[in-house]
C-alpha cells in the first residue's frame, strides 16, 4: 500500500475547496465548539462547585449535587441527542436554535459537572483555618470565598482543570453525531469519499494531538503565572476522558 | 410537555430491541475492564521497569492513546483491523478490541499510581525474603496496589460503560442503538432517547453509590 498525501489537494466536490481546506474549516469548528463549551463549563462548574461547599445552605448544596450527578451519569452522546432532539420538542421556542449552540451547551454542561467536582474537592482540601481566618476578619461568606477560599482553591486544582480542558477538547469529537462539521465528521466523510482513510485519519489525529498539547501548554503557562512563590501543590491522580 | 408519551415501551419491545443491546454494552464493559486492567498493568510495569526501551514504548503508547479522542480510536481500529487481519470484522468485535486497547492506557495510569503508592519498604522486605522480581510484584506489590486503587478502577469502569455508547460511530448494536431502533420503529424517537438516558443514569448512579460505599469500607480498614 502506497501513501497518497496528494488526496488533500483534491477538490472535495463542493466546488473550489480542497480536502485540506475542508479539514482546516473542520479544525476551526472543533476549536469553536470546544472553546465555547469551555467557557460555559468553567463558569457553571465554578459556580456549582462553590455552591456544593456553602456552609449554611443545605438546599443549594443539594441542588448543586443533583446537577453534578445528573450530568455526570449520562453518556455525553446521549446528552447531545437529548439537547438536539428532545429539548426542542419539549420547548418549541428552542426549535430555531442552531445545532452548534445546542452541542456547545451539551458539552459545556457535561463538563461543568466534572469541573464542579474538582472545584469542590479543591475547596474542601483547604485547611478549615482559611475559612475561619476570613470569618475572623469580619468577611461575609461572599467575601470569604472571593478573597480567601477561591483564589487558593483554583490554584490547587489547576492540574486537574488542565486535564479536564483537554478532555473537553477530545470530547468535542462526539459532536459528529449531530452533523457538526468538525474534525471527526470530516474524517468520517472524507474517508468515505476518498477511500484514503489512513492518510485522512493520520492528519486528523495529528490535529487533535496538536490541539490537546496546545491546551496543555496554555494551562501550564497560566499555572506558572498565578503561582505563589514557595507554595508547592501536589498533583492528584486523574482519571476519565 | 409537547406530547411526549413514555408509556409506548412494553416488555415486548424491551426484550426484542433493548435487551440484546444492553447485554452487549455490559459485556463490552466487563471484557474491556478485565482486558484493560491486564494490559494496563503490563504497561505500568513496563513504564516502571527502568529498562529504557520498555519505558519509552509504554510511555509513547499511553500518552498517544490519551491525546486522541476515543471516537477517533474507534474509527482507526474499524479501519485498520480488517487491513491487518485481511478480512472484514464486525463492528462489535472491532469495538471490543478498541476498548481494551484504549482503556488499557487509562488503567495503566491508575495502576502506575497504585504501584507507586506502595512504600519502598514493602519491596525491600520482599527482596530481603529472597523473592524474585516477579514474585515480589505478584505476591507483595500488585495485590496491595490493586486493592488501594479499587475505587478508582471501578470509577473508571463507570466511565467506560458510558463510553461504550460511542460505538454508535461504527454502528455496533449497543444499549443506545437498541433504544434508538425501537424509537424509530414505533415512531417515538424522543421518548427513546429519554429512556436510554434514564437507564444509563440508573446504572451509572447505582454503581457510583456502590463505589462510594466500598471506598468508605476500605478507608476504615486502613
Amino acid at each position: 500500500m502506497a501513501w497518497d498525501w496528494q488526496v488533500f489537494l483534491n477538490d472535495d466536490g463542493s466546488g473550489g475547496r480542497t480536502y485540506l481546506q475542508w479539514m482546516m474549516d473542520a479544525w476551526g469548528w472543533t476549536l469553536s465548539v470546544a472553546g465555547s463549551a469551555w467557557v460555559i463549563a468553567m463558569v457553571v462548574g465554578a459556580l456549582i462547585g462553590t455552591l456544593r461547599t456553602l456552609p449554611n445552605s443545605p438546599w443549594l448544596v443539594r441542588m448543586a449535587n443533583v446537577w453534578v450527578e445528573l450530568f455526570r451519569n449520562i453518556p455525553l452522546l446521549v446528552q447531545i441527542f437529548l439537547w438536539y432532539f428532545v429539548v426542542p420538542k419539549i420547548f418549541p421556542v428552542m426549535q430555531g436554535i442552531p445545532s452548534f449552540v445546542l452541542v456547545v451547551f451539551a458539552l459545556g454542561f457535561f463538563t461543568s459537572a466534572r469541573i464542579a467536582e474538582q472545584v469542590r474537592a479543591g475547596i474542601q482540601s483547604l485547611p478549615k483555618g482559611q475559612r475561619y481566618a476570613g470569618m475572623a476578619m469580619g468577611f461575609t461568606t461572599t467575601q470569604t470565598y472571593r478573597y480567601v477560599i477561591l483564589p487558593m482553591a483554583f490554584r490547587i486544582i489547576l492540574p486537574p482543570l488542565t486535564s479536564e480542558s483537554m478532555n473537553l477538547l477530545k470530547n468535542s469529537s462526539v459532536a459528529f453525531a449531530v452533523s457538526i462539521a468538525e474534525l471527526t465528521m470530516f474524517a468520517m466523510q472524507a474517508q468515505e469519499e476518498t477511500s484514503r482513510g489512513i492518510e485522512i485519519y493520520i492528519a486528523v489525529t495529528g490535529l487533535y494531538a496538536i490541539s490537546a498539547f496546545a491546551v496543555n501548554r496554555a494551562m501550564a503557562f497560566v499555572e506558572k503565572k498565578v503561582q505563589i512563590p514557595g507554595y508547592v501543590v501536589a498533583g492528584g491522580v486523574g482519571g476519565g476522558h | 410537555m409537547g406530547g411526549l408519551d413514555l408509556t409506548f415501551v412494553s416488555w415486548d419491545i424491551i426484550s426484542k430491541f433493548v435487551l440484546g443491546g444492553f447485554m452487549f454494552s455490559v459485556n463490552l464493559t466487563i471484557v474491556a475492564t478485565l482486558g484493560g486492567i491486564l494490559f494496563g498493568t503490563v504497561l505500568a510495569l513496563m513504564r516502571l521497569s527502568g529498562i529504557k526501551p520498555l519505558t519509552l514504548v509504554a510511555t509513547f503508547y499511553v500518552n498517544g492513546m490519551r491525546s486522541v479522542p476515543l471516537v477517533m480510536v474507534i474509527l482507526w481500529f474499524f479501519l485498520l483491523v480488517p487491513l491487518i487481519t485481511g478480512r472484514p470484522v464486525g463492528a462489535e468485535l472491532s469495538a471490543t478490541v478498541t476498548f481494551i486497547a484504549f482503556e488499557a492506557a487509562y488503567f495503566s495510569e491508575i495502576m502506575r499510581a497504585g504501584i507507586q503508592s506502595i512504600p519502598r519498604g514493602q519491596v525491600h522486605a520482599g527482596q530481603a525474603l529472597g523473592m524474585t522480581y516477579s514474585q515480589n510484584m505478584r505476591l507483595v506489590v500488585l495485590p496491595q496496589a490493586f486493592r488501594n486503587m479499587l475505587p478508582v478502577l471501578l470509577t473508571q469502569t463507570i466511565i467506560l460503560f458510558q463510553d461504550t455508547s460511542l460505538v454508535y460511530a461504527i454502528g455496533a448494536y449497543d444499549l443506545l442503538k437498541g433504544f434508538v431502533t425501537a424509537g424509530k420503529i414505533y415512531g417515538r424517537p424522543e421518548e427513546a432517547y429519554i429512556l436510554a438516558a434514564i437507564v444509563y443514569f440508573a446504572v451509572c448512579f447505582g454503581l457510583s453509590v456502590l463505589v462510594k460505599r466500598l471506598q468508605n469500607k476500605i478507608a476504615i480498614i486502613r
